[in-house]
């Protein structure tokens, strides 16, 4: 065992830690909670890009660096606790592009690989849909072939950074015969493809955090099928264990946690054993998270695809950022409720925002419920029900 | 950053995996809680054969050589084997103390039989109305008297002191905590012992000192400065019992997870249910928590690293988990869990007793929030 990192990896933890605080000193932009999922900033992700720090584990001959999937968990964790704005390249970085690495044809490796590695394709995500949210497979968004094209009808939902997305990674029918689970595939579709729209929703913080995406007669060429037609189930469940793997599900309302630390300390309220054991508390809950998402990147390392590991740190961490988001509320008392508008407002109404933000948080990549079947079940081997 | 064994830690595991489950069935456990001595001396004797109380001692006293983190493994099967022995207090308590800042001499005394299992040390720290895991905690005092200091007071929770052949007694020999530790003949007849009857059935003693005299040969370390060591001493013991915990909680995930796959209601398995499903989850995930939080302080231990903030989230964390453990392992054991016929309670017993030794849950959240600059 080995709790520690390579002089390497420091080093690149400090590099990351450099570049981040030039960005904020030259004010770039400010540390946010869930920037890595609502800070769209085009030209940070050029710079990110510039340093190669975008398909960082990916092979070279796509534009990678073949680092390892440590080196990507201190990046992202680094990029996290600034509250950097990366969420026009995160999820192709993250989900995307490795599900084309895994699965797509040569063809679409070439396409679309060394354009995310250059921060120049941002991908949205189309697998939830009105009737399908946890019983993923009962999904109803047909494609129908027709010649060399697929024709796509219907209507995805919460589909997180799809305002600026220029493409989506969606999930249809192709075989409304067979089995639900071995009918479904995934495609990668042009954003600006005509018959596609796009509908905001505003979440209950008042931000448009999602989209309805409609598909009407949608025409995609084969060539962007991703794998085997009718393989689409067993793909996205293998992309969701790496949806799931990350610090963003720990850390998505990090600059909170520092704030708030600090808010106590200023106002000397850490010395009040009820807040010092609250802070203190979260702070083991913390550190612990922490851990259990290494552990998915060793397993990531090791060529596997984290499966359970990744449901329990995600089903655990994102328990964090809601106890982490309550305990900021009761801290700040009154002032809690003060919108980030307010006159008044404590902490840039950080703490408003991740309260009413966390609600979502053990829902998106799947519930907390859906996650503790798959560790019961994946895990531990318990019978499925 | 590597959370797998060794070759040689593997090895270790399962030969004292295999040798626990031979030796030390519940069977076993009974006759030992119900025993004066709390432990078998030839079980002693094995192990000591086997290498495992000198493991962690140089070669040169005739010890295995190896690491923190290797005993870390010992300890870990230990607490899966709910294992009733003097061998926490013997090594973590007294011996490694002692090969910290023992002169040449007392290793030379000392080491060589503690490790060949002839001798038994323990720790007599905590004393009635100690809580807090400091040195102004200590009151029992030891004062100068021309070449001797003379020990008075009571000792409390001393584990294993009524069979031990030496103590290390931590003692006040100066105003403003100065603490020195003493290592004194526990067969002295001014120290008289009460074994006290606890949850786990282990044999904590009241120890009482009544005017001891002992020559200035016998302090261990710098006289006045011992706190520095004693601090080490519960910070290692923290951790060890983190091992220990850890062991034992993974068992009972694997006990109550076997249990949800056997037992049958409704015409079904009971972890073909979703709330049995989710309370295995928890637990868990609980169990990873403490492991990787246990290991990552007994690696850091054994590098040499300062952990007190990583030893107190460890000790902190396992205090609250292990009870989430425990009480979920019964309420899905059902009945027959809460049974004195069943195994379930060897652990839970055990597992309280650990949470309480070496500083609870709450005392740690408090070293975490000091870590934190709160």
């Amino acid at each position: 065992m080995d709790f520690g990192f390579t002089e390497e990896q420091n080093k690149f933890r400090l590099e990351v830690r450099n570049f981040l605080e030039e960005e904020i000193e030259k004010g770039y932009w400010k540390p946010t909670c869930d920037a890595w999922i609502q800070g769209f900033d085009p030209e940070f992700t050029k710079r990110v890009a510039h340093k190669g720090w975008i398909g960082l584990t990916w092979p070279k001959e796509y534009g990678g660096h073949e680092g390892s999937h440590i080196d990507r968990l201190i990046l992202t964790e680094e990029m996290l606790r600034y509250g950097a704005p990366a969420a026009c390249h995160w999820f192709g970085d993250r989900q995307v592009g490795g599900a084309i690495l895994s699965f797509g044809s040569e063809d679409l490796k070439k396409e679309f690989l060394p354009r995310i590695v250059k921060g120049e394709a941002y991908f949205g995500l189309g697998m939830s849909e009105p009737g399908a949210g946890s019983d993923l497979a009962s999904l109803q968004t047909r494609a129908v072939e027709d010649g060399d094209y697929y024709v796509i009808n219907g209507q995805k939902t919460w589909a997180s950074c799809a305002s600026f997305a220029q493409y989506f990674d969606v999930y249809v029918r192709t075989d409304s015969e067979a089995p639900r689970h071995r009918g479904i595939s995934e495609f990668i579709v042009d954003a600006q493809s005509p018959g596609l729209s796009r509908i905001p929703m505003i979440d209950i913080t008042g931000t448009e955090a999602w989209n309805d995406v409609f598909f009407d007669n949608v025409r995609v060429h084969k060539r962007y099928l991703v794998g085997e037609k009718n393989r689409g189930f067993h793909q996205v469940l293998h992309q969701l264990d790496y949806e799931r793997s990350g610090m963003e599900r720990l850390m998505g309302n990090y600059p909170l946690f520092d704030s708030i630390i600090q808010f106590a300390k200023d106002n000397k309220l850490s010395q009040e054993p009820v807040i010092r054991n609250k802070l203190a508390q979260l702070q083991i809950e913390f550190e612990v998270g922490r851990l259990l998402i290494y552990r998915v990147a060793l397993v990531m390392e090791e060529g596997r695809a984290p499966n359970w590991e990744s449901a329990m740190s995600k089903a655990y961490s994102t328990e964090f950022e809601k106890h982490l988001a309550s305990v900021a509320m009761e801290i700040l008392g009154p002032y809690g409720q003060l919108t980030s508008s307010s006159k008044l407002v404590p902490l840039r109404g950080m703490a408003l925002h991740s309260y009413l933000a966390s609600k979502g948080y053990s829902l998106q990549a799947g519930t907390t419920e859906i996650l503790k079947n798959i560790l019961a079940v994946r895990g531990l081997g318990l019978p499925g029900s | 950053m590597k959370l797998t064994l060794t070759e040689e830690q593997e090895m270790l595991k399962k030969t004292a995996r295999d040798f626990l489950a031979d030796k030390c069935s519940k069977e076993f456990i009974k006759q030992m809680e119900e025993s004066e001595t709390g432990y078998s001396g030839e079980l002693w004797h094995e192990m000591a054969e086997l290498g495992w109380i000198g493991l962690a001692f140089p070669g040169k006293y005739g010890g295995g050589d190896m690491s923190f983190l290797d005993l870390a493994v010992l300890l870990e099967e230990m607490g899966r084997a709910c294992l009733p022995s003097p061998f926490f207090s013997t090594v973590v308590l007294g011996g490694l103390p002692v090969l910290d800042v023992g002169s040449n001499e007392q290793k030379q005394e000392h080491l060589p039989e503690i490790i060949r299992g002839e001798k038994i040390l323990t720790l007599a720290l905590t004393e009635p109305g100690y809580r807090n895991y400091d040195a102004s905690s200590v009151k029992v005092a030891a004062n100068r008297n021309n070449d001797n200091y003379i020990i008075s007071g009571t000792k409390l929770f001393v584990p294993d002191a009524h069979i031990a052949d030496n103590l290390l007694c931590v003692a006040k020999t100066k105003p403003e905590n100065g603490i020195t530790i003493f290592l004194v003949d526990a067969k002295d007849p001014k120290i008289e012992y009460t074994v006290l009857e606890t949850i786990a059935g282990d044999k904590l003693c009241e120890v009482v000192f009544d005017q001891m005299p002992v020559p200035e040969a016998s302090i261990l370390g710098q006289l006045h400065r011992g706190w520095s060591t004693v601090q080490k001493t519960i910070e290692r013991a923290a951790v060890g019992k983190c091992c220990e915990t850890v062991g034992n909680i993974q068992r009972v995930l694997e006990m109550t997870v076997d249990y949800a796959k056997e037992r049958k209601q409704f015409d079904r398995p009971i972890g073909s249910f979703q709330a049995i499903q989710h309370y295995c989850a928890d637990m868990a995930t609980d169990v990873d928590g403490a492991r990787f939080s246990t290991y990552q302080a007994a690696w850091m231990l054994s590098e040499g690293l300062p952990c007190t903030k990583e030893i107190a989230i460890a000790k902190a964390w396992i205090g609250k988990a292990s009870q989430r453990v425990f009480a979920l392992a019964h309420q899905i054991h059902g009945a027959i869990g809460a049974t004195i016929e069943h195994d379930l309670h060897y652990y839970t017993r055990r597992g309280k007793a650990a949470e309480l030794a070496f500083g609870d849950a709450d005392f740690y959240q408090d070293v975490v929030a000091k870590e934190m600059g709160l």
